[in-house]
């Protein structure tokens, strides 16, 4: 499906608001939280993770129209590559090892960070270093 | 962690997004070319490809990567401005042996070729369109 690319640029943001402060307080709660966000997304699509569904209702309305559009199975990927992350900050933050808990929620907040800053999805750019591990059978022609 | 760690994370995060942001798609010319050029053509198999009168531009994508579309647009008129180039889109995860063997590690990533069909330079991500000037007028 075919998405504004501002919303998972807008998204982005959102989580990075969210993983600084699950990172300023240490907080697994509210990393938790960005974990069900993660999760929704990656399973339902960005646009309709709770941040999606806030850009498409609330922000969406009040901002120009664009033309630029993006296939949404891109940020969803990406969305479940950060719901990764965040499932390994937890089991860190809930078995006490502190290092593990920082270590993830950091590598999400700096991609979140170059989402919303710089419009680099580096989830995205993780696909084919991902497949290329995958045996698949070659196909011949292009 | 606190205040240090967090502004030392995100300080970290902006050099980085500077340093990948100027990196990203600048054309790499190809490390030293050899001396026979015919001999020493790029294996493509097994995909076998037209080459362009002057040069060829292989771009390997993936179905749902937001970059390939500008890529390919940029190539497509580049190709057709420019006679003797030809633009070939490929879909990487359909040859992944392929794709392994060329060390491509993202998408899009462009390797363009000479009319022997040799590797003269590669980009990753969508290439600047100057690169991509200056390797086709250095292309005869």
């Amino acid at each position: 499906m075919e998405i504004d690319i501002r919303g998972p640029r807008f998204g982005a943001a959102l989580t990075l608001a969210v993983l600084a402060i699950a990172f300023f307080t240490g907080s697994v709660w509210v990393l938790a939280l960005q974990t069900v966000v993660f999760a929704l997304g990656a399973s339902r699509g960005p646009h309709r993770s709770p941040y999606g569904i806030f850009f498409a209702k609330v922000v969406k309305p009040r901002i120009s129209p664009t033309k630029e559009r993006e296939d949404s199975r891109a940020p969803q990927f990406a969305q479940a590559v950060g719901l990764v992350f965040c499932l390994v900050g937890l089991v860190g933050g809930f078995s006490g090892i502190a290092p593990l808990f920082y270590v993830a929620t950091g590598f999400a907040l700096a991609a979140s960070f170059l989402n919303a800053i710089f419009g680099l999805c580096l989830g995205c750019e993780m696909y084919l270093i991902i497949k290329r591990f995958s045996r698949t059978k070659e196909t011949v022609g292009a | 962690m606190g205040a240090w760690g967090l502004g030392l994370l995100l300080a970290a995060s902006l050099v980085f997004g500077f340093v990948y942001r100027a990196k990203r798609g600048r054309v790499h010319p190809a490390k030293s070319l050899p001396r026979d050029r015919a001999a020493s053509a790029l294996d493509l198999s097994p995909l076998t490809v037209e080459l362009g009168s002057r040069g060829s531009f292989i771009q390997f994508s993936s179905a749902f990567c937001t970059p390939c579309r500008a890529t390919r647009l940029l190539l497509e008129g580049v190709a057709a401005a420019n006679p003797g180039f030809i633009h070939h889109d490929i879909d990487a995860e359909a040859h992944l042996e392929l794709v392994r063997r060329l060390h491509i590690l993202s998408t899009p990533t462009t390797i363009i070729l000479d009319r022997n069909g040799v590797e003269v330079g590669r980009a990753s991500g969508a290439p600047k369109r100057d690169d991509i000037e200056r390797v086709v007028a250095s292309l005869r």
